[in-house]
């Protein structure tokens, strides 16, 4: 009995711990291209369950139609908000980056609010909602889809990173952008490109997650919180470390909440993050000289 | 620090002046908030505008503050005088112990740190139900007295709160022109070349982090002494982000910068009532053109619009 | 072209004037609700039922000669701006009484402000404290959490189901229902074998329902508002949980079962009449409101009307009755409020006196049943 609970609590880690690596891998792409923290980043999560609910609401258009259409709206919100709001910035220092993605974040959400409402709304699953024993414990498909596009995504992502030129580039901004702009790439493209990459990454994360949880317009900041502690316990990396990081967090919180205590679970979480950070102060996975100056 | 001074008197004849202007009508009410927000911005601007540290928790400190005076005074039935400096010296041990961990972390980690540290503090005030009242909040905190005295007016708080956050303001000019604001701002440039002329960074850091946990305190008592209610909700995540935008929007490392990024982001509220659920969209817009506009904050931004407003109207002149 | 002119001007002199001679002044009655923020679900309703039915009574021609004119702002869920904008409404917009806040946190931070104004406060939200002890100028609308949780208790007495497990939301909401639930366990012969809480944000309540699996509970009662217990719901059926499971009157709407899905069906709750409204039996003194204000509110929101609303219309209904007994300024309001008997509104039969400011009896709710997809009342 006490195997098949913390087999059941693990395994409900897990599949949170997915959703939270998602957006902590969107927190790590535009902090490397760019060195924002970018706090709308949960936003885009929101964005990405709600634009499918009017697909398949308004437009009526069939779950497979619907995904790709919410993460092209959700990738272009990226875009303007990159364009509007993070470029135009005059003295792009990181505090005011910070003050500037919080403003965004709000005014994301204002306008979702006033254009889908307060209420919270429900989304088919992708298929079925028949539970699925393994051992003594039981998951949704959901769950199943859930690991496997994250795993397909990560996939995708270390393949861009590392074997296509524009992936190679991004890279190169991250180690050091004077130097990637000295041998002829274009910088602000590659921001661009990662404000427009993490934003699509958030979207698919709020679209594989709203039929679990549901969706409404302030579900945004408390994920984005989850996400962000996800790519800090991952050192901000956007691979497999931020993975580690958020499936972690995910587990620690379940098992915190059925061992010890449902209302402190967010608390043990937070501390023991914090004793990994005092520990390690570089991060989980990080170098001691990892620190970019 | 004549000029020094002189602007401080000013600014004392100024806060002191306004109520004149309101006749206690509710914007008092709301001028007392500015007043404890001023206090809050401050203390979060010694740490982020002078020694360069972020924290996005420190409306845990706040709570803290608040909560302890205000089980002080109604569980333990204290005198609010006698609970207030209590508060403030076992939340300022608190981050003194705390911040020696803490603050070796450095940028993100230092944020995340913090930000955790203010999600466990809220946790505690939402869980312990005996001790706070948890989530439904803790009521019937007894307002302050003095020489027969009540506060239990806004027009006699904004003169109790305002009284103190001159005190403040005073004591962080002193602070910022003494001995160890010249260190702090040397640890903010470089730690490396601050510990080299002698400055011990890491100390001096959490001294500073400690101060300000101790001020965050203060106004958190007496937030809990002139609202006579208090509940977790108040004292969230979202109010660190509130705060940290106040520093940022008024204008870092100055303390009348904080003054007014407090009023500003107390006030707009009032103002956007009107625009009624758009006001939400405007806050946010609002927040990300002042970036854009005045990226060093309103207390430098003001002035350089002026003068070029100015400027554009001498051009004018001459054409 | 002139005389025209004229005459029109004469037209819009008059009018004016008549306006102003035959109308007396309106009476202001003040607002608070939370209408965005985390409790927007209570404070919507309850902004748009106000505003609808202050409508309707002056179409009707008022209360007694005079115009009603809400004075309505939205505090967000804030105890700070509740009581800032309390006294803004008493001390700018100088309002005779208020209705509202929305939630009992928002409440109890607002009560010093009415007391030393000396304004009569209705609120709308459900903590029993708010009016145990009594306090001079505060009334409520709201039923209280403990004759919710006496309707679940009742039932599983009857059922002898007394092992419970109480799962509820850690914000004023939950922790009420929680101590509510605590408290009364014994009277009814209960024990609570597993006690767990969870975040209003919490995405998923696996861990704490694994938990109670692993008791021995016979029932679970999930305390909270949308939309936490849908997401207890759906993770109880992927669990194969087969306790019964009781939720509280905060998801009685019918967005819980759009949201629950399948997984809502057998989930039995304690709620208000309105719910029912047209399963009740003609006798039922508290039909006639009801139907109306169902039908009102279907006709102005193209929306549910549900029992959060409610506590709105009880409010300006309560105010509405003690201006027409004679009541101008705020402290003869606040008397002819203590005097209000056999008020048949929305939330049940109000009966206020010096003792008790709640006014409603056990009667107020009715224990019902998600049968598909509609609701049952549960004999």
């Amino acid at each position: 009995m006490q195997f098949d609970q913390i087999l059941q609590y693990t395994l409900s880690g897990l599949s949170t711990g997915a959703i939270y690596a998602l957006i902590g891998i969107g927190f790590s792409i535009i902090y490397n291209a760019t060195g924002i923290i970018n706090f709308a980043q949960g936003e885009f999560v929101m964005l990405g369950g709600l634009l499918t609910l009017s697909c398949l609401d308004l437009l009526k258009l069939p779950i497979w139609a619907a995904i790709p259409c919410a993460v092209a709206v959700s990738t272009l919100a990226g875009l303007l908000f990159e364009r509007l709001a993070i470029r135009p910035l005059r003295q792009p220092t990181p505090i005011n980056l910070v003050i500037i993605t919080i403003g965004g974040s709000i005014l994301i959400r204002g306008m979702a609010m006033l254009i889908w409402g307060k209420d919270t709304h429900a989304i088919p699953s992708f298929s079925g909602d028949d539970p699925i024993a393994i051992g003594g414990a039981t998951i949704l498909p959901q769950h199943l889809w859930i690991l496997a596009i994250t795993v397909v995504i990560i996939v995708i992502n270390k393949f861009y990173f590392y074997h296509t030129i524009s992936g190679k580039a991004m890279r190169a901004c991250a180690y050091n952008r004077r130097a990637a702009g000295l041998v002829g790439i274009d910088v602000r493209r590659m921001v661009l490109f990662s404000f427009m990459i993490s934003s699509a990454m958030g979207a698919v994360a709020g679209i594989i997650v709203a039929p679990l949880t549901m969706i409404a317009y302030d579900v945004g900041v408390m994920l984005g919180l989850k996400g962000f502690c996800a790519a800090i316990i991952g050192g901000m990396s956007s691979g497999i470390a931020t993975v580690v990081g958020g499936l972690l967090l995910g587990v620690l919180e379940s098992l915190g909440a059925g061992l010890i205590s449902s209302g402190y679970k967010d608390a043990i979480a937070f501390i023991i993050l914090l004793l990994i950070l005092f520990i390690r102060p570089q991060g989980l996975f990080g170098k001691a000289d990892s620190e970019r100056v | 620090m004549k000029r020094e001074l002189l602007k401080f008197v000013a600014f004392s004849v100024f806060v002191l002046l306004l109520p004149l202007q309101f006749k206690g009508g509710y914007l008092m009410n709301v001028l007392v908030f500015v007043g404890i927000n001023t206090m809050l911005a401050i203390a979060l601007n010694l740490l982020l505008g002078y020694a360069g540290q972020i924290s996005l928790g420190h409306a845990g400190f706040f709570g803290l503050g608040a909560y302890l005076s205000g089980i002080l005074t109604t569980t333990y039935a204290w005198n609010p005088w006698q609970a207030m400096p209590v508060a403030a010296i076992i939340v300022g041990c608190m981050a003194y112990l705390i911040g020696f961990p803490v603050l070796k972390l450095k940028g993100h980690y230092l944020a995340m740190a913090t930000l955790g540290l203010g999600i466990i503090i809220y946790i505690v005030f939402n869980e312990t139900v005996d001790l706070t009242g948890g989530p439904s909040g803790l009521s019937g905190i007894p307002y302050l007295e003095a020489g027969g005295i009540v506060f239990d007016s806004d027009v006699k708080n904004y003169y109790l709160i305002w009284g103190i956050t001159l005190a403040v303001v005073l004591f962080s000019i002193n602070l910022a022109n003494s001995r160890v604001g010249r260190a702090l701002r040397a640890v903010h440039d470089s730690e490396v070349a601050a510990q080299v002329v002698g400055v011990n960074a890491r100390l001096l850091k959490v001294q500073i982090f400690a101060l300000s946990a101790v001020i965050s305190s203060l106004a958190g008592s007496l937030y809990a002494h002139t609202m006579t209610f208090i509940s977790p909700a108040s004292f969230g995540f979202n109010f660190s982000v509130e705060l940290l935008t106040m520093v940022v929007i008024g204008g870092l490392g100055s303390v009348y910068g904080s003054f007014l990024g407090a009023a500003l982001l107390t006030l707009l509220p009032e103002f956007l009532r009107a625009a009624q659920d758009y006001d939400i969209i405007i806050y946010g817009g609002l927040l990300v053109l002042m970036v854009m506009f005045m990226p060093g904050g309103l207390v430098r931004g003001v002035p350089d619009l002026f003068r070029r407003i100015f400027k554009s109207r001498g051009g004018a002149d001459h054409a | 072209m002139n005389f025209r002119l004229l005459s029109f001007l004469f037209a819009a002199v008059t009018m004016l004037l008549s306006t102003n001679v035959f109308a007396a002044a309106p009476i202001k009655i003040g607002a608070l609700f939370a209408v965005t923020g985390p409790a927007a679900f209570l404070g919507e309703p309850e902004r748009n039922t106000a505003k609808m039915i202050v409508d309707e009574i002056n179409k009707a021609g008022g209360v007694k000669g005079r115009k009603l004119e809400l004075v309505s702002y939205d505090t967000a869920g804030d105890a700070t701006k509740a009581v800032q904008l309390a006294t803004k409404l008493i001390k700018d917009d100088k309002v005779v009484a208020i209705i509202g806040p929305s939630t009992t946190g928002e409440t109890m931070a607002v009560i010093p402000v009415a007391e030393k104004e000396q304004i009569p406060l209705i609120s709308c939200s459900a903590g029993s404290k708010i009016t145990d002890p009594v306090k001079k100028w505060v009334f409520k609308t709201a039923q209280n959490d403990s004759l919710a949780v006496g309707r679940i208790y009742e039932y599983l007495q009857k059922h002898k189901q007394t092992n419970v497990a109480i799962l509820t939301v850690s914000d004023g909401f939950g922790a009420s229902g929680r101590e509510q639930l605590k408290a009364q366990a014994a009277k009814y012969g209960i024990k609570i074998v597993s006690d767990d809480t969870y975040g209003p944000k919490d995405t998923d309540m696996t861990a704490q329902l694994t938990k109670i699996r692993g008791s021995n509970a016979q029932a679970i009662i999930c305390w909270g508002t949308n939309p936490g217990p849908a997401v207890v719901a759906k993770n109880a059926r992927q669990l194969g949980v087969k306790t019964p499971l009781f939720m509280s009157h905060g998801v009685s709407s019918k967005k819980f079962i759009e949201l629950a899905g399948d997984a809502a069906e057998g989930v039995k709750l304690p709620s208000g009449k309105v719910l029912v409204s047209d399963l009740l039996p003609k006798s039922e003194s508290q039909k006639k409101a009801l139907v109306s204000f169902v039908k009102d509110y279907q006709n102005h929101y193209k929306a549910e009307g549900d029992h959060f609303g409610g506590h709105a219309w009880d409010a300006v209904m309560l105010l509405k009755n003690a201006i027409e007994r004679g009541a101008e300024t705020p402290s003869s309001i606040r008397d002819q409020l203590e005097k209000t008997r056999n008020f048949f509104g929305i939330g049940g039969t109000f009966n206020y006196s010096a003792q008790d400011h709640a006014g409603l009896g056990k009667d107020a709710f009715v224990l019902v049943e998600i049968k598909n997809k509609d609701w049952v009342i549960v004999k």
